[in-house]
């Protein structure tokens, strides 16, 4: 069974603004019955304000509360403000998903996205795109962006975020070489600015997948006891506890890795604890 | 919240008299059985017993009776001891609906040389027998097939295709899971070579299983060790568990009848309750032709996973052939099989029984499932498209 959340919870159990807008002026479908989900969004637009929003959804437990949240997060925003919503942000909302779920929140950021488009009047990038997984329908642009926007290093987390892969398996060496292509290009200087949550669910995910692996072949293993501001509090465990070299390490293995994937001003402090 | 265990092909609970019977073994008689002193004796004559009581159930003799930790032990001792025992051989002969135990085991072979083929079954679940037929060459080495599917119950010809691989000199495997203390087996009327079970599915605990070689045949034992089992199983016996299996077996002969009359009645109660309230479902796999506990339904234009939460939230426990619920995005590779179409394979719900089972559950289980159902159905974007091409004359 999934360990879901208890707001994911009770998004499923009591969905909010379930249905379909009478009077909506951008409306989208995404996902499909074949692909195991489908969501079909309705937006009211007003003086560029979303004022209403209604969902329907064919789908598990997650992507009924990824869409239920969706419509609560955009409900009394701007146009501008609701374009920013990232996957990730649909997630944070429900307190987390399951890493094999992230898709849902996908879909939940491409319906949003459609329907803005719908709304505006223009066609959407990802559409032109070519198809990577024929099993799901996925593009090469919804792949590129899944990875760079939520900085995805295998193909097991591109078909946990898009489906991509997650059928026949027979474009798994393409989806590889759209992941080491996003990964080599150049990260934009000024990075956007993180939320202390953003930020700290980052360096958790950071620290279990770039980082604790190498620690443990070593046996050693650190914990992270809390972020504040750019300091990142760890204490070290295993060998690394009674080890000479930790500081070292901290310093020139973890906080390098850190810099490279989460935000260039952190610094790694050890505790005692 | 009481819980309404319809999920029995998933695990059983431990049945009273099997808890009993094995609860001196852990802490009175915790003998080794291959000691030299009477405290350990004693539990080999327990364990001697419990080979008597399978072999009861299974019609087989004792010697043919090899206790393993699981169904999925079992499974692979018996496909890589024919392929060991028949090095000349490159080819295995399997369904497209097997249990993991043996797909991922075939997949694994596949990869390392071995030629295997699976074949189909209709939309019934019916295996197709002339297929079958035309797959069995010089170079296979064993033909391994379930008894009765786990997601459907659907069961599978395995005597009549056991005989016809016999008639090829091909050995011939059967997992026998779901069928063992459901439908009665007589292994030595049979051309079966080699079959497994499993405790936990007939309400002996988690940890022990068998596999039955029948007597002549070449084997090969899987774990290496110590001269346990006759040398076919090497590694101290889980003696709880093999005396909890027998007894467990013991007590699957006696209530077989129960099984097909009772239980049986529950089930077809439940899945004509469920039918007839419920448009756009259906039962997935030949009626007529099923284990007697097990109902297998698809509710279209609803995804199962959202089914099983809302009946959790009742305490229903049953299983999903969906994709969201197995962790792949696939949905149940037995109803792909089947030809069953997406929009229903989505939305299938397994019910299993058991002789635990009461009729007010099952009544309380028609109660509560086409509420949620239709609340399901009210948030899917199909459903009210899917009614207006129905209602449309």
């Amino acid at each position: 069974m999934w360990e879901y959340t208890d707001k994911v919870k009770d998004h499923f159990l009591n969905p909010r603004n379930a249905g379909e807008l009478e009077d909506a002026n951008g409306v989208a479908e995404v996902g499909s019955m074949a692909c195991g989900d489908a969501l079909k969004l309705s937006i009211k637009v007003e003086h560029g304000k979303v004022t209403d929003a209604k969902f329907q959804t064919f789908g598990c437990a997650s992507a009924i509360a990824s869409a239920s949240a969706l419509t609560e997060m955009i409900k009394g925003k701007s146009i501008e403000e609701v374009e920013k919503i990232t996957n990730q942000d649909i997630a944070n909302f429900l307190g987390g998903l399951p890493k094999e779920k992230m898709h849902c929140s996908v879909l939940g950021r491409q319906a949003l996205e459609k329907a803005i488009a719908d709304y505006k009047g223009v066609a959407l990038k990802e559409q032109e795109g070519e198809i990577i997984c024929q099993c799901f329908g996925v593009t090469d642009r919804e792949i590129e962006r899944a990875v760079r926007e939520n900085n995805l290093a295998t193909v097991e987390e591109v078909t946990n975020y898009t489906k991509a892969g997650g059928g026949c398996e027979s474009c798994h060496d393409a989806i590889r070489e759209i992941i080491a292509k996003v990964r080599t290009e150049k990260k934009p200087v000024s990075k956007p600015k993180l939320s202390n949550i953003q930020k700290m669910r980052m360096i958790e995910e950071t620290i279990d997948r770039e980082i604790r692996p190498s620690l443990k072949q070593d046996g050693g293993d650190i914990e992270l006891i809390d972020v504040i501001g750019n300091r990142v509090l760890v204490a070290t465990r295993g060998t690394c506890a009674v080890c000479k070299a930790s500081e070292q390490t901290l310093k020139n293995f973890v906080e390098t890795k850190l810099h490279e994937l989460v935000w260039p001003e952190l610094v790694v402090e050890e505790v005692t604890q | 919240m009481k819980t309404i265990y319809l999920d029995n092909n998933a695990t059983t609970q431990v049945a009273p008299e099997v808890m009993e019977a094995i609860t001196p073994y852990f802490q009175e008689w915790y003998g080794n059985p291959s000691s030299a002193h009477s405290f350990g004796g004693q539990v080999a004559r327990k364990v001697k017993e419990a080979r008597e009581q399978v072999a009861a159930l299974l019609g087989a003799d004792t010697e043919e009776i090899v206790f393993t930790s699981c169904g999925t032990e079992s499974d692979s001792t018996a496909v890589m001891s024919a392929l060991a025992t028949q090095s000349d051989k490159r080819h295995i002969v399997t369904s497209r609906v097997e249990h993991p135990a043996i797909r991922s085991l075939c997949t694994h072979l596949a990869g390392r040389g071995y030629r295997v083929t699976e074949i189909p079954v209709d939309g019934e679940g019916y295996l197709d027998m002339e297929r079958y037929r035309e797959s069995l060459t010089p170079d296979t080495a064993v033909v391994t097939l379930m008894w009765a599917n786990n997601e459907t119950g659907v069961l599978f010809p395995v005597e009549e295709a056991a005989k016809i691989a016999h008639g090829r000199g091909i050995l011939f495997h059967t997992d026998a899971v779901q069928v063992v203390g459901k439908l009665p087996i007589r292994l030595k009327e049979s051309a079966i070579d080699m079959l497994s079970l499993s405790g936990h599915k007939l309400h002996a605990p988690k940890g022990v299983g068998v596999l039955y070689v029948r007597k002549g045949c070449k084997f090969s034992p899987f774990l290496i060790g110590g001269h346990q089992e006759k040398g076919r199983r090497g590694g101290t016996e889980n003696t709880p568990g093999i005396i909890g299996l027998g007894k467990a077996c013991e007590l699957a002969a006696l209530r077989m009848e129960e099984e097909n009359t009772r239980v049986k009645a529950l089930r077809d109660k439940l899945e004509n309750g469920l039918v007839s309230s419920i448009p756009n479902c259906r039962i997935n796999g030949d009626p007529s032709n099923r284990l007697p506990n097990t109902a297998n339904i698809s509710f279209e234009f609803v995804e199962g996973e959202g089914i099983l939460l809302m009946m959790d939230e009742f305490g229903i426990c049953a299983s999903s052939g969906s994709a969201c619920t197995s962790g792949s995005l696939q949905p149940s590779h037995v109803l792909g099989a089947m030809g069953v179409p997406f929009t229903m394979a989505h939305g299938s719900i397994r019910f299993s029984l058991s002789v635990y089972n009461t009729e007010e559950e099952i009544d309380f289980v028609l109660e509560k499932v086409p509420p949620i159902i239709e609340r399901l159905r009210g948030l899917s974007p199909y459903w009210k498209a899917a009614r207006q091409v129905c209602a449309s004359p």
